[in-house]
């Protein structure tokens, strides 16, 4: 990536605030007439958070947990019912084109045109962030080149290429705009062990050189630890604990000494049960 | 820590801009017919059929007597550029709505719309791809189906043909991004109603006979429909050679309708768009 040249941004330690979001979906549909009560989903609830400038930050939690929706809301792609979320000073909402100028996302589900080539899909990407067509190319290949993946696959269609090789496209995708806010929502769930260590490394030197801000969401608990300057636990919409994962840890540990104390044993403290158990309560429970 | 370089984000972009990333779908789109090409021959084929079927009903009236000389010749003459319209104005509509199905089939829409791009470039960009697509595919079947019949075309006006191609073309853009609030709002169904819009406007539009047949309450919803103006004219100038000042009303009215209809169509899609945010609704379908 090139570096960012004019310096006008407002300087911020804090380029993410969010406060008091909450959102509840009413899924499906429902004919006016019905007397059926609408089934409600409270995604997020309550939840606030600051990122400090240049630090990768850390939400974990179950799927279904509201991390993505969380995500979304961030992305200007669900609108909160409550609450404010500032992106460098700008609203959310009611400055959304500035935000999306500032922000780049990779979800979970790497969509892409599948008959078009990786190459052609960066193309279109990098164009509607208003690069031309030889910047796209030359940044698409530096991206593609320190994820390790060859000049063949880029030319192939994106339906022609595994999951974790889409995934990588998207991870490029993301990155092709130099974003100063990176949201990244499991962007390596489904990867194999390599492909996973690749992006983990590109996410943490990106972070390092270029001074991105990265909110990272993941129910991995290695990869937040190795990851995230600060973490918090997100279980059923809500933000249960957050600190570095030193505070965690040490606030759970009791007797026992810290450096015997991983993430999970912190999620099992604060809510009783595994992330897996969580998942399994949330598809229970719809 | 560095102090962090970015360009203040603009809140509005200048002509310039927005003709650039309004030629990025344009090339996106491009991208992917060139990756459909099976699919562009199949429409070829069925609008070359669709033409020869509807006009040879024309040349067997003449053959049996029914109608007999000139008047034979104009009837010939009349379905066949009722069905070529109804090519173009079908590929124009087809082209605009259907994308909006595509992207949410392939779950690119959150990407789209998460784009800093203003939405008027987003949905013009996307309209002016589907005229040149209709211009080309609509010139190719004429070129096939002509040879089929004598028609005598020296009475034709073919600037005057051209000025109205282009102001008709323009009054259909409104209702092509019209028909694409439909997938958007509705990821199941959408689809199905954007077919039955064009199924209304083949009805009351005077395809394949004067609008003076239909009924008086169909013939009162004929006057809403852009395509009413664009048959009319264009078969005024092709088959009569009028020119400029004798289909000056109908260049008026669709103009009118392009002046309308475009701001409205894109204020619908927006307002849509927002609705879709606040219920979810953008995520991944299919």
């Amino acid at each position: 990536m090139p570096p960012r040249s004019a310096a006008s941004l407002p300087s911020v330690s804090r380029p993410l605030v969010v406060r008091d979001i909450s959102k509840t979906f009413t899924p499906g549909f429902r004919a006016p007439w019905s007397r059926k009560q609408p089934r409600r989903v409270r995604a997020v609830d309550d939840v606030s958070l600051e990122v400090q400038r240049g630090s990768i930050y850390g939400l974990i939690g179950a799927n279904g947990s509201g991390k993505s929706t969380l995500i979304r809301i961030l992305s200007s792609l669900v609108l909160a019912d409550a609450g404010e979320v500032r992106v460098f000073g700008f609203d959310v909402e009611r400055d959304s084109m500035q935000v999306r100028q500032l922000i780049n996302r990779v979800s979970a589900d790497p969509s892409f045109f599948r008959q078009m080539s990786a190459l052609e899909n960066l193309l279109f990407y990098g164009r509607v962030y208003g690069l031309d067509g030889a910047e796209v190319r030359a940044r698409s290949n530096a991206i593609l080149d320190r994820l390790g993946l060859d000049g063949g696959h880029r030319r192939a269609m994106v339906k022609e290429l595994s999951r974790g090789q889409q995934q990588k496209i998207a991870v490029a995708r993301a990155f092709l705009t130099s974003p100063v806010l990176m949201l990244l929502d499991e962007p390596t769930t489904g990867l194999d062990p390599r492909s996973k260590r690749e992006v983990q490394t590109f996410v943490r030197e990106v972070q390092r050189d270029h001074d991105a801000t990265i909110l990272l969401t993941t129910h991995d608990m290695d990869e937040a630890e190795a990851l995230c300057d600060r973490i918090a636990f997100l279980v059923g919409g809500r933000i249960v604990a957050e600190g570095t994962s030193a505070e965690l840890r040490a606030a759970v540990a009791r007797d026992r000494p810290v450096a015997d104390v991983d993430l999970e044993d912190v999620f099992m403290a604060l809510t009783g049960k595994t992330v897996e158990e969580d998942e399994e309560e949330v598809i229970l429970n719809g | 820590m560095a102090e962090l370089q970015f360009p203040t984000p603009a809140r509005r972009f200048t002509l310039g801009r927005q003709t650039s990333l309004g030629w990025a779908f344009v090339e996106r789109q491009t991208n992917l017919w060139k990756r459909h090409w099976a699919w562009e021959v199949v429409w070829l084929v069925y609008g070359v059929v669709n033409t020869l079927a509807i006009t040879f009903i024309a040349k067997q009236l003449a053959a049996e007597g029914i109608v007999k000389g000139h008047q034979a010749e104009e009837l010939i003459l009349f379905l066949l550029i009722g069905t070529l319209v109804w090519a173009y104005l079908s590929a124009i509509l087809d082209d605009i709505s259907l994308v909006i199905t595509w992207e949410r089939w392939e779950g690119t829409i959150e990407h789209t719309l998460m784009a800093p791009v203003p939405r008027v470039a987003h949905l013009l960009g996307t309209a002016v791809f589907g005229v040149l697509h209709a211009l080309v595919r609509t010139a190719l079947i004429l070129v096939i189906a002509l040879p089929f019949f004598a028609v005598d075309l020296s009475h034709a006006n073919w600037a005057t043909a051209a000025l109205i191609l282009a102001v008709g073309s323009a009054s259909l853009i409104g209702l092509g991004i019209l028909a694409g609030v439909l997938p958007l709002l509705y990821p199941e169904r959408g689809e199905q109603l954007s077919f039955m819009v064009q199924s209304v406007v083949l009805l009351v539009s005077g395809v394949y006979y004067s609008v003076q047949t239909l009924p008086a309450g169909l013939r009162a919803v004929s006057y809403l429909s852009p395509a009413t103006y664009l048959l009319r004219s264009l078969r005024h100038a092709l088959i009569d050679g009028a020119t400029v000042s004798d289909v000056a009303v109908d260049l008026v009215i669709m103009a009118a309708f392009a002046v309308v209809m475009i701001p409205l169509s894109i204020a619908v899609f927006s307002a849509a768009e927002r609705w879709a945010k606040r219920t979810g609704r953008l995520k991944r379908h299919g």
